[in-house]
């Protein structure tokens, strides 16, 4: 077998879905939440739902960085935007909703708005355009957050700044768990995450609240596995920290990484978009880097903002308390086309994936 | 397209000053900063936007193989809930 397959093996997914099966509960309805858009992604896409024995139930919690980005913060970059400065961003940044406008809405508008790949070309365009004043928007998990954090401690170009709004995973599955009718049963942990936070960021779901987690690749057979991994310890009545995704990551993760964010950033308390304020979920520049920082530069720091527009569930799909298709808009006012909310805009949100592989 | 949370991984192919050229198979080649990770030519990375998050290594691809099989094979001595 090619070397790849061998992580896609048919027989084997047979094998493990037989294992889930026995393992499952035959009566009690047991809910394992992930906190990755790129989890939810394999699991609609592969329908490994549509596998599971009725008692099984996989919800996605706020794994996606784009949607639970606050429209106040969106609407900074706008204002950044329309003030004249070249705001570079992610893709999928673009057309998520501010209170009142997108940066794709400010990009109609005449502002100057650019898609990079990397936090690295927008280091290139501000060397290569001295005259001009760039801000990159820096959206995302601790996946993310190091590439901004190397960049700024590289010291770069004085015409470029940082509108940094990273947001950190552990305090959003402590902010499920304190839910009360949300009732988890274990956690798949985001892979990718895990690579640079390391397994011990999780130490305190199994022994703080009892909670099996279980830190998982992106095959499918990854995500399979560590379903069965959780519903073994449920049967036992235990709850440990098991990694499944052995070949990425570590006990003590990326250090290198941990060590340019810690240089960089504080953590402090941050708005999660409709959610409310998580304590020490998102990372600010420190003040030796007050300079870069976008915010204090061209003094722009809006506080409050409209993260949800009448009828739109997001906040409830983010959290996996309701499915995309209960959604009043899902489909009917709010498409991938013309997109309501922020979990339809994000190719890592939850309605969007569903909407996109026909789960309706 | 890309994900957030995503990584994809490639081959490192050349290394110069902190900056690698991978391969990310089919003849995408790409200039990754690779300052994050300790790597050598031939090794394999996961590339996140731009950046080399991870070292992955043939002796843990194996190691996940190895998982599995042992989760298969375990004898389910539980009782049932």
């Amino acid at each position: 077998m090619a070397e790849h397959l061998r992580f896609r093996d048919p027989d084997l997914a047979k094998r493990i879905v037989d294992k889930i099966r026995e393992t499952a509960p035959k009566t009690d309805v047991v809910k394992i939440c992930h906190v990755c858009g790129t989890h939810e992604w394999t699991i609609t896409h592969y329908g490994l739902r549509s596998l599971l024995p009725p008692t099984v139930e996989v919800i996605a919690g706020p794994g996606c960085p784009v949607c639970v980005t606050p429209a106040s913060e969106v609407d900074e970059a706008v204002a950044l935007a329309l003030k004249g400065v070249t705001v570079t961003c992610f893709g999928d940044v673009l057309r998520v909703p501010g209170s009142e406008k997108s940066l794709l809405d400010a990009k109609a508008e005449g502002a100057d708005v650019r898609v990079v790949y990397s936090i690295m070309d927008a280091v290139r365009m501000a060397k290569r355009e001295p005259g001009r004043e760039f801000a990159f928007f820096a959206i995302g998990f601790e996946t993310t957050a190091p590439s901004t954090a190397i960049e700024v401690l590289r010291k770069p170009p004085k015409n470029l700044s940082f509108l940094v709004s990273h947001r950190l995973i552990p305090p959003a599955m402590e902010l499920l768990l304190g839910i009360g009718d949300l009732h988890i049963d274990g956690f798949i942990a985001p892979g990718h995450v895990s690579t640079v936070i390391g397994l011990k960021a999780y130490e305190v779901f199994p022994k703080a609240y009892r909670m099996p987690t279980v830190v998982a690749g992106f095959e499918p057979l990854d995500v399979l596995f560590a379903i069965y991994m959780i519903l073994r310890q449920i049967k036992e009545g235990t709850a440990r920290l098991e990694n499944e995704y052995v070949r990425a990551v570590s006990w003590e993760g990326n250090l290198k990484a941990q060590e340019v964010m810690c240089k960089a950033f504080n953590v402090v308390d941050g708005e999660w978009r409709g959610l409310g304020k998580l304590p020490f979920s998102r990372f600010t520049l420190k003040e030796d880097y007050a300079v870069y920082d976008a915010r204090e530069k061209f003094r722009v720091r809006i506080s409050r903002g409209k993260d949800l527009l009448p009828g739109c569930q997001c906040h409830l799909v983010m959290i996996g308390k309701i499915k995309p298709t209960q959604c009043p808009l899902f489909m009917k006012a709010c498409t991938p086309q013309k997109p309501v909310g922020a979990c339809m805009v994000s190719i890592e949100g939850t309605c969007r994936i569903w909407a996109k592989s026909s789960m309706v | 397209m890309r994900a957030m949370c995503l990584a994809i991984p490639a081959k490192v192919v050349k290394i110069q000053n902190g900056k690698a050229e991978v391969d990310f198979g089919e003849g995408i080649l790409r200039e990754v900063d690779v300052s994050l990770v300790e790597v050598k030519v031939d090794d394999y990375v996961l590339v996140h936007a731009g950046y080399a998050i991870q070292v992955l290594s043939r002796e843990e691809a194996e190691e996940t193989l190895r998982l599995w099989r042992e989760l298969l094979e375990a004898e389910s001595s539980l009782q049932p809930r």
